[in-house]
C-alpha cells in the first residue's frame, strides 16, 4: 500500500484540471501590508500577511462562498480580485486574461465587469451625493445609456432592491443600516457585471429582507450569468447561496468543498467549530446557549503567524507535527480538500498524520531520509485523483 | 415582579425632512429590567437603531422631534439637562453602534479613542487611561493588544473594529448597554466569545443589556424578552420562548418563515414576507402591515386597513403582547404558518 503512495504518478505533476467554465482563477495570491515602527523615522518593521497564498476558482455564472474568521482576508481578497489593492504575489486570471498588474488605462472596462458590494455599507456611500447620483453613477462614468435614460433606469434598481423610488433624492445619512446595503447593491448592479464580488452584502438586512436580495441575486445570477465570490460570516446564508465554499483561517484556504460534503461532513477542525457556534433558534425552547466547540486561545496575529499550521495554537486535536511542518491543502475526495495532518470528522481524526509520507517526514514533522516526498497539486480547482483516506494513498478516482 | 429598571413609553422620534416628517419611531413602549437581556428585532428601517438613539440623548441638539418618556431608575431622561445627560452617555448608558468605521475617528489610533472614553469619566493619567485600553482590548480577544493599540481604525478588519467598539462601551461597566447588531461583522466563533463576554457583564455587573440585531438566532440563545418592531412600533412583544413559539402577529410569522436554514434544502428559495417595507412618510393607515398582511381578510369590515391594532395580550400569557386584529391568532399560527415553517412541530402543542 505503502509502495502504491510513494511511487504514484498521480502526484508527480500537477494533473490537468478543467478549467475551461472558470471566470476567476486565482493562484497562490498573497497581499502582504507593511507594518511600520512608530516615531520619527517610520521603518518598515513586518508584514501584515493579510492573505498568504490562497488559490481558488470560480465558474462563469457560479458562486463561491468564502467564511472564515474575522480579519481572516476574505475582503483584502476581494479587494484583490477587484483590483483595488495588487497583489503582492500570485496571480489572478479573469475571463482568460491576466489582470493582476494589469494598469490604471486597463482597468477602467475592469470595473465594469467586476463589480464589488462592499463590506461596510456606511463609509463606502458618499455622504454628499444623493442615493439617485450615487446609484446613477457608474452608467454616467460609462456612459451606457443616454442621459435621459438614467432617471428611470435608476428608479427601477431601487425598486428592485426593495427600496422606494420616492428616496432618489435622499442622502446616505437619512437611510438605515439596512437600506444602505441596499444602495450599495443596487450600484453593484447597474452595469451588470460578470462578476460580482458581494462582501457581506446581506449582514445588515432583516431576514425577510434579506430572503427577498437572496431570492433577487439568483434571479439575477440566472438572467444574466453573472459569478459571485460571495463572502458573508452567516453560514446558513452562505450555503443556500453557493454551491461551493471555501473556509479561510489567518490568510489561508483551509477547507474548501462543495457544499454538501463541507457542511454535512467536514473535515478541519476549524470549520468543525465554526459550524458548531451558528447561534441556531430552536435554542429558544430549549433555553440558554447551544453546546459548541470552544477554541481556547488567542487569534493570532497575522504579523506573526504561528510556524506550521497556523491553526494549531487553537486547535483541539494539535500534535508536534502541526508545528513543524504546514499542512498542504489536500483534495481527498471529487470536491474536497482540506489542509489538516489530521483530517477527518468530529470524532473520528486519524491518530497519525495522513500527511506524513506526502510530505516526506515522520509522525513528528521531522525530515524522513528514508522517504520520497510527492508533488501535491497546489491548483484552484480540483484533479480527478485524489488522496483516499481509507487507503491512504493517492491516485484513486 | 422587580420593578422596572428602564420603561420606555410612547416614544417618538419624528424628523422633518423636505418630503415630509419621517416619523422613524412612533409610540414606542417597552420595560426592561435590570440584569435581563431584551432582543429588539424587526424590519430593516423599522426605528430599532433610532429609538436606541434617542435613549442615548444622541438627537439633542438636532432638528429631530423627541418625545414621550424614557424612563431609567426612575428619572426621566428626556427632562435631564444636557450637561447631566453628557455624564450619563458611556458611563451608566453606553451603546455599541451598528457602524464601527464610521463611529470611530479615522485620525485618533485606536486606543487613543478608548482611553478618552475612559478619561472623561474617570479622573485618571494617559498612562492609566492606555494600561485600561490595553486590557479591554485584551478582554474582545484582538490579539498583540499592546501593539495593536496603536493601529488606526483602518488597520482593523471589519470584526477587529467590532471588537474595539464593544471594548469602548464596556470600559467604563455601564447599567444598560444598548448594543446595536454588536456581532454581525464577526465570524460565529468570534461571535460567541463575544456573547459569552456580554453575558459575563451582564452577571458580574446586574447590567441590562439591549441586543439590536437581525440574526434570530442570536436573540434566541442570548434574550430574556423579545420585542419585535414594526414601521416605528412595537407589534408583538414577549418572553423569548414565547415569541418563538407561540408567535401571534404575521410579521412576526413572515419574520420566523424567512430564516434560511443550516441544514434544510438549498434548492428551493427562500420565502421572504411579500411587498415592500412602508413610507414611514406616508405610513399606511390602521395597521402598518395590513398591505402586506396574508391574513388580513380574515378580519371583518376591512378593519386592518382603517383602525390601528393595541398592543395587547391576546392569549392566557398576560406579558404576552401583540398588535394585531385577528381574534384568534393561536389557531391561525398551528395550522397555516408552523405547516410552512416547520411541519416537523405541527401538533406538538
Ligand atoms: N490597509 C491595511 N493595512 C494594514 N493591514 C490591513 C489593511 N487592510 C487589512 N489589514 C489587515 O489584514 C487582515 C485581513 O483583513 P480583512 O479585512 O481582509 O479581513 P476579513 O476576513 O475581511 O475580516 P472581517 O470578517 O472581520 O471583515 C487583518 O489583520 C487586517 O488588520
Ligand atoms: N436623520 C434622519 N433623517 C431622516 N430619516 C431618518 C434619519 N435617521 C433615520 N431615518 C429613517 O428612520 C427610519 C428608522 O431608521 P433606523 O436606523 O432606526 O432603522 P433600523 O430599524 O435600525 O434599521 P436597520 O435594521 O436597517 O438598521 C428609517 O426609515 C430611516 O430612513
Ligand atoms: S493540522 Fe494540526 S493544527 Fe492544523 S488543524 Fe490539523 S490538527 Fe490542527
Ligand atoms: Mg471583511
Ligand atoms: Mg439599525
Amino acid at each position: 500500500m505503502s509502495e502504491t503512495m510513494s511511487t504514484a504518478p498521480a502526484g508527480g505533476a500537477p494533473a490537468a484540471e478543467p478549467e475551461d467554465d472558470a471566470i476567476l482563477q486565482v493562484r497562490n495570491l498573497k497581499m502582504y501590508f507593511p507594518v511600520k515602527s512608530t516615531g520619527i523615522i517610520r521603518r518598515t518593521i513586518g508584514h501584515v500577511q493579510a492573505v498568504d497564498g490562497v488559490s481558488f476558482r470560480v465558474p462563469a455564472g457560479g458562486s463561491l462562498g468564502l467564511v472564515g474568521e474575522s480579519g481572516c482576508g476574505k475582503s483584502t481578497t476581494g479587494r484583490m480580485v477587484t483590483r483595488l489593492y495588487e497583489p503582492t504575489g500570485g496571480s489572478i486570471m479573469f475571463d482568460g486574461q491576466d489582470i493582476t498588474k494589469i494598469n490604471a488605462r486597463g482597468l477602467k472596462p475592469l470595473r465594469r465587469e467586476i463589480q464589488m458590494i462592499f463590506q461596510d455599507p456606511y463609509t463606502s456611500l458618499n455622504p454628499r451625493h444623493t442615493v439617485g447620483s450615487i446609484v446613477g453613477a457608474p452608467l454616467r462614468i460609462h456612459g451606457v445609456l443616454p442621459k435621459d435614460k438614467v432617471l428611470g433606469r435608476v428608479q427601477e434598481l431601487l425598486e428592485i432592491v426593495g427600496l422606494n423610488p420616492e428616496h432618489y433624492n435622499r442622502y446616505p445619512h437619512e437611510f438605515s443600516g439596512g437600506q444602505r446595503q441596499r444602495i450599495g447593491i443596487a450600484r453593484a448592479l447597474t452595469l451588470q457585471p460578470k462578476l460580482l464580488v458581494a462582501d457581506e452584502p446581506v449582514s445588515a438586512l432583516d431576514v425577510s429582507i434579506q430572503a427577498q436580495v437572496i431570492n433577487l441575486l439568483r434571479d439575477l445570477q440566472k438572467e444574466f450569468n453573472i459569478a459571485f465570490l460571495f463572502i458573508a460570516h452567516d453560514l446558513a446564508v452562505v450555503r443556500h447561496f453557493c454551491p461551493e465554499v471555501a473556509v479561510m483561517y489567518l490568510g489561508k484556504i483551509v477547507e474548501v468543498g462543495d457544499r454538501e460534503t463541507l457542511y454535512n461532513h467536514p473535515n478541519h477542525p476549524y470549520t468543525q467549530a465554526l459550524l458548531s457556534a451558528v447561534p441556531d433558534v430552536s435554542q429558544a425552547t430549549i433555553g440558554g446557549r447551544r453546546e459548541r466547540i470552544r477554541l481556547e486561545g488567542d487569534v493570532p496575529s497575522p504579523i506573526n503567524p504561528p510556524s506550521g499550521c497556523r491553526f494549531r495554537t487553537r486547535c483541539p486535536i494539535a500534535k508536534d507535527i502541526c508545528a513543524a511542518v504546514e499542512p498542504p491543502l489536500l483534495q481527498i475526495g471529487p470536491r474536497h480538500k482540506v489542509a489538516c495532518h489530521f483530517p477527518g470528522e468530529i470524532g473520528a481524526h486519524p491518530t497519525e498524520p495522513v500527511t506524513q509520507r506526502l510530505l516526506g517526514v515522520d509522525a513528528h514533522g521531522q525530515p524522513d531520509p528514508g522517504a520520497s516526498p510527492v508533488e501535491i497539486p497546489s491548483g484552484p480547482g480540483y484533479s480527478d485523483t485524489w488522496f483516499d483516506l481509507r487507503s491512504n494513498a493517492l491516485g484513486r478516482s | 415582579m422587580s420593578e422596572a429598571f428602564l420603561s420606555i413609553r410612547d416614544l417618538k422620534v419624528h424628523f422633518p425632512t423636505t418630503d415630509g416628517i419621517v416619523k422613524a419611531t412612533d409610540g414606542l413602549s417597552y420595560d426592561l429590567e435590570k440584569g435581563k437581556t431584551l432582543g429588539i428585532v424587526g424590519e430593516s428601517g423599522s426605528g430599532k437603531s433610532v429609538s436606541s438613539s434617542a435613549i442615548m440623548g444622541l438627537y439633542r441638539g438636532t432638528n429631530a422631534q423627541v418625545s414621550g418618556q424614557i424612563i431609567l431608575e426612575g428619572s426621566d431622561l428626556l427632562t435631564l439637562t444636557d450637561s447631566e445627560m453628557r455624564d450619563m452617555r458611556g458611563k451608566d448608558v453606553s451603546m455599541i453602534f451598528q457602524d464601527p468605521l464610521s463611529a470611530m475617528h479615522p485620525y485618533y489610533t485606536v486606543g487613543n479613542q478608548i482611553a478618552e472614553a475612559y478619561k472623561v469619566h474617570n479622573d485618571v493619567s494617559k498612562k492609566a487611561a492606555r494600561s485600561r485600553a490595553i486590557e479591554m482590548l485584551d478582554r474582545v480577544g484582538i490579539p498583540q493588544p499592546d501593539r495593536r493599540v496603536d493601529d488606526y481604525p483602518h488597520q482593523f478588519s471589519g470584526g477587529m473594529r467590532q471588537r474595539a467598539m464593544i471594548a469602548m462601551g464596556l470600559i467604563n461597566d455601564p447599567k444598560l448597554l444598548i448594543a446595536d447588531e454588536p456581532t454581525t461583522a464577526l465570524d460565529v466563533t468570534v461571535q460567541a466569545q463575544i456573547l459569552d463576554l456580554l453575558q459575563d457583564l451582564q452577571r458580574d455587573f446586574e447590567a441590562a443589556v439591549i441586543i439590536i440585531t437581525h440574526d434570530l438566532g442570536v436573540v434566541a440563545e442570548m434574550a430574556d424578552d423579545v420585542l419585535v418592531m414594526y414601521a416605528g412600533r412595537a407589534v408583538e412583544y414577549g418572553s423569548n420562548k414565547e415569541i418563538f413559539t407561540q408567535p401571534q402577529m404575521p410579521y412576526t410569522w413572515g419574520l420566523l418563515s424567512s430564516i434560511p436554514d443550516v441544514t434544510g434544502d438549498t434548492d428551493v428559495p427562500l420565502i421572504p414576507i411579500p411587498g415592500n417595507p412602508p413610507s414611514l412618510l406616508n405610513p399606511p393607515k390602521g395597521c402598518a402591515f395590513h398591505p402586506r398582511c396574508p391574513h388580513r381578510d380574515k378580519v371583518p369590515d376591512g378593519r386592518c386597513a382603517t383602525e390601528l391594532p393595541e398592543l395587547l395580550a391576546q392569549g392566557s400569557v398576560p406579558t404576552h403582547l401583540s398588535r394585531c386584529h385577528l381574534t384568534d391568532p393561536d389557531r391561525v399560527y398551528e395550522q397555516e404558518v408552523l405547516p410552512m415553517i416547520a411541519p416537523d412541530r405541527v401538533g406538538e402543542s
